[in-house]
């Protein structure tokens, strides 16, 4: 089904970025610039919950809204156009991604006030926007890939924002040259795909002349591949799905591409919200989630899938848990529920993974935007050893973390409960994996308690306990409405979140919304039967539920024992030096690259070959013009002479061989 | 007995022979200047006898560029004759050799 408005949703924030840069940079009013910037949003959220919603919205109805805006590329059978497809799952992603967007550009024209880079930085944010939204609503590969470079591009704009400072310009780099890795293997994904299918599309769109064939109903038809190590490298489904899931791994900082996330931080509190925590570091889960198609036909993919997914979430807790800067803590949180989605889409839950996008998105952007509260009331301060106490300072941005930190911790009735339990609870009940199912959920129980434990750590240091700081120049302060009304709403929403997908052994009705919506969109394992709720797997849900409650009640109370007498407790050294991953990077990889580079690439094959063969070709020109003009010796008699004698060989030559006809 | 197409030709070659040594061994510019005509004109004997021969006007049309350029190239030449003259009070080419690397 056409419909035009779609493309509304993305050349908004497109056009709010294009005003901000051209007019805001000369009107230099933060009124102007802001309301330009939330504005844009506002219209795409507008027009994002008015499609997805309406009688005929893509939320309701199985078709999905498709909108044709121009032909880009056709090459023979390849065609890539530029257009956009709003089904069930990219309408859900539309939704959030706009929501928490525009609560996030309101926080950040309070956070944001008085730099002198007001309206680059939110013509950066807005082109974020722009760049998040194709990607989410393309209908072909290409063009998802255009967003994805998009948002990478953004992510390295406003890392570096502060480009005065060498760690934000380093960070920076070091965000996009590691998603670069990512990248080689989704292009590589994108091609195979093309060379399996003959179509890189995700729907097939008759109005457009398509052909039936998508890239993905083409794997609906194949039998599903032996689960060996051996298909890898096969060249079917599951080399597919790996090249793929490289890629989502660069863009969702999972094992071992996952270093960027953290230096990531060196980028203002509200990109950490938006980018690195709420929207685009999730792109990865949604790319995996829309090919479900090909990956519930890899097996062995979806095994890989699930372990990385494992550990990161394992590895980036017990970082996590010995940081000492805020945003650090939240960003190996960030990269550990990252690990929990990939858990869930390489068990196949997919629809799991999604809900905790969802409710993620909601809490860990509380999460982030109450740091930056924290980080603005304490005059940029970011070193929770130098905190403490702060919850009589400021009441609002307490209370709404307190919400926060439930929900992530895993407390009932906050979101964070539901998504991370039914990804607890699929991945023990997943089919095809025996007992290594038992282990994975054993991983993410422990990941689960530790996730309790540093988050009860970051509270503790932050909000009680004694006043580390000196109070004798300024005071912290509560900040302004404009940056707490957002974190109220984001905590309503961590509070209330998780009730789109209550599972029905919780319920005991059948109320769970998001997995009703997103279910035909989803491809589902073959050999895993749709197993109807019995009563023995009901009664172990609960109890495996209750495991979990226990298991978050047991890991806050843990915190709270450790850190609330203690908040300065010394951490183990491996731990604080995040298992020194950075130096082993550096020493293997980094340092071996630079030295190829430098002594290789530059002396070697720069200087030596490619400026040694221009200079000897310069050189060999010279010479010959050197010998060359002794025949100019002035004398025209001379030259006649050397006329006639060239005049002689051609009659000659041409008396010799005969004249061609 | 009718002319022959290869006396024509043979003329032609004579004239042209004539041209080149003349352009090789003279060294008054003028006689040189002369000769280059001379050449010109042979060739354009030839381009007539082709025409009549073969009764295809191109050749005729041929001729009238070339004695159009020849024209032009009279006028430019000894322009600059005489501007070596004026100069040198001169007109042997030998003389004239400076221009050079």
């Amino acid at each position: 089904m056409e419909n035009n408005l779609l493309s509304i949703i993305i050349f908004a924030p497109l056009a709010g970025a294009a005003i901000n840069w051209l007019v805001g940079r000369r009107v230099r009013d933060e009124r102007f610039i802001g309301t330009i910037a939330c504005g844009s949003i506002a219209i795409s959220a507008i027009v994002a919950f008015y499609l997805a919603f309406n009688s005929h919205g893509a939320l309701r109805t199985e078709e999905p809204l498709l909108d044709h805006i121009w032909t880009w590329l056709r090459v023979g059978r390849f065609h890539a156009d530029f257009a956009l497809a709003m089904d069930r799952l990219s309408g859900t992603y539309a939704l959030f991604v706009t929501f928490v967007g525009f609560l996030i550009h309101v926080f950040a024209v309070g956070y944001m006030r008085g730099e002198a880079g007001f309206y680059r930085f939110f013509a950066y944010l807005n082109l974020f926007m722009f760049a998040m939204l194709t990607l989410v609503l393309a209908d072909n590969f290409v063009l998802m890939f255009v967003g994805w470079e998009g948002v990478g591009l953004c992510s390295y704009l406003l890392i570096g924002y502060y480009f005065d400072r060498k760690e934000a310009g380093d960070a920076a780099k070091k965000a996009f040259i590691t998603n670069r890795i990512g990248d080689w293997g989704f292009v590589l994904g994108i091609m195979l795909t093309f060379f399996l299918t003959g179509s890189v599309s995700f729907f097939a769109n008759p109005a457009a002349g398509e052909v039936a064939q998508t890239a993905l109903s083409y794997f609906k038809s194949q039998p599903v591949e032996a689960f060996t190590w051996g298909a890898i490298f096969a060249g079917g489904a599951t080399s597919v799905a790996m090249l793929l899931f490289i890629g989502a791994a660069g863009k969702s900082a999972q094992i071992p591409l996952y270093v960027w996330l953290p230096d990531a931080m060196a980028g203002p509190t509200p990109v950490s919200a938006l980018i690195h925590a709420a929207t685009m570091v999730t792109a990865g889960v949604y790319m995996i989630v829309r090919c479900s198609e090909i990956f519930v036909h890899a097996p062995t993919a979806m095994f890989i899938v699930a372990i990385i997914g494992a550990a990161t979430a394992l590895f980036a807790a017990t970082i996590g848990i010995a940081q000492n800067d805020i945003k650090k803590v939240l960003a190996y949180s960030t990269i550990s529920q990252l690990g929990y989605m990939f858990l869930a889409c390489g068990v196949g839950a997919f629809i799991a993974a999604i809900f905790h996008v969802i409710t993620h998105a909601f809490f860990k952007a509380l999460l982030f935007l109450g740091s930056g509260s924290v980080i603005h009331g304490m005059h940029h301060e970011q070193d929770m050893r130098r905190m403490g106490g702060l919850r009589k300072y400021m009441p609002i941005t307490f209370a709404t973390m307190v919400t926060g930190w439930l929900a992530i911790s895993g407390v009932p009735i906050f979101a964070g409960f539901f998504s991370k339990d039914e990804i607890l609870w699929k991945t023990w009940s997943a089919a095809g994996l025996g007992s290594f199912s038992k282990v994975l959920w054993v991983i993410g129980a422990i990941t689960a308690l530790l996730t309790a434990i540093y988050m009860t750590r970051l509270m503790v240091m932050t909000f009680w306990g004694e006043e580390r700081f000196d109070t004798a120049h300024s005071k912290p302060h509560e900040s302004p409405w404009i940056m707490t009304a957002p974190l109220v709403v984001l905590a309503v929403l961590s509070t209330v979140g998780g009730f789109i997908g209550v599972p029905y052994a919780l319920a005991n009705r059948d109320v769970n919304v998001i997995e009703h919506t997103l279910e035909p969109v989803v491809a589902k394992i073959p050999t895993a039967e749709a197993t109807d709720e019995h009563g023995s797997e009901v009664s172990e849900e609960r109890l495996l539920a209750g495991v979990s409650v226990a298991i978050a009640l047991l890991g806050i109370g843990a915190g709270w024992v450790l850190f609330q007498r203690r908040p300065l407790l010394q951490m183990p050294r491996v731990l604080e030096n995040k298992y020194y991953v950075d130096e082993i990077y550096d020493t293997t990889l980094i340092h071996p690259i630079e030295t190829v580079s430098r002594e290789g690439f530059w002396k070697i094959i720069d200087v030596g070959v490619i400026d040694g063969g221009l200079h000897a070709i310069g050189d060999a020109v010279t010479e010959l013009g050197r010998l060359a003009r002794h025949l100019q010796a002035g004398f025209v008699r001379g030259y006649a002479a050397i006329i006639l004698l060239g005049a002689l060989i051609l009659i000659g030559l041409f008396a010799y061989l005969g004249f061609p006809h | 007995m009718e002319p022959q197409l290869s006396w024509y030709l043979a003329l032609s070659a004579v004239l042209f022979t004539i041209g080149v040594t003349g352009v090789i061994i003279k060294r008054n510019v003028i006689a040189m200047f002369m000769c280059i005509e001379l050449m010109l004109n042979a060739v354009n004997l030839t381009f007539v006898a082709f025409a009549s021969f073969f009764q295809d006007v191109t050749g005729q049309l041929f001729v009238f560029i070339v004695m159009t350029v020849a024209a032009a190239e009279a006028a430019v030449g000894l322009g600059i004759i005489i501007a070596i003259f004026r100069n040198r009070e001169t007109l042997d080419v030998d003389e004239a050799s400076i221009l050079k690397l």
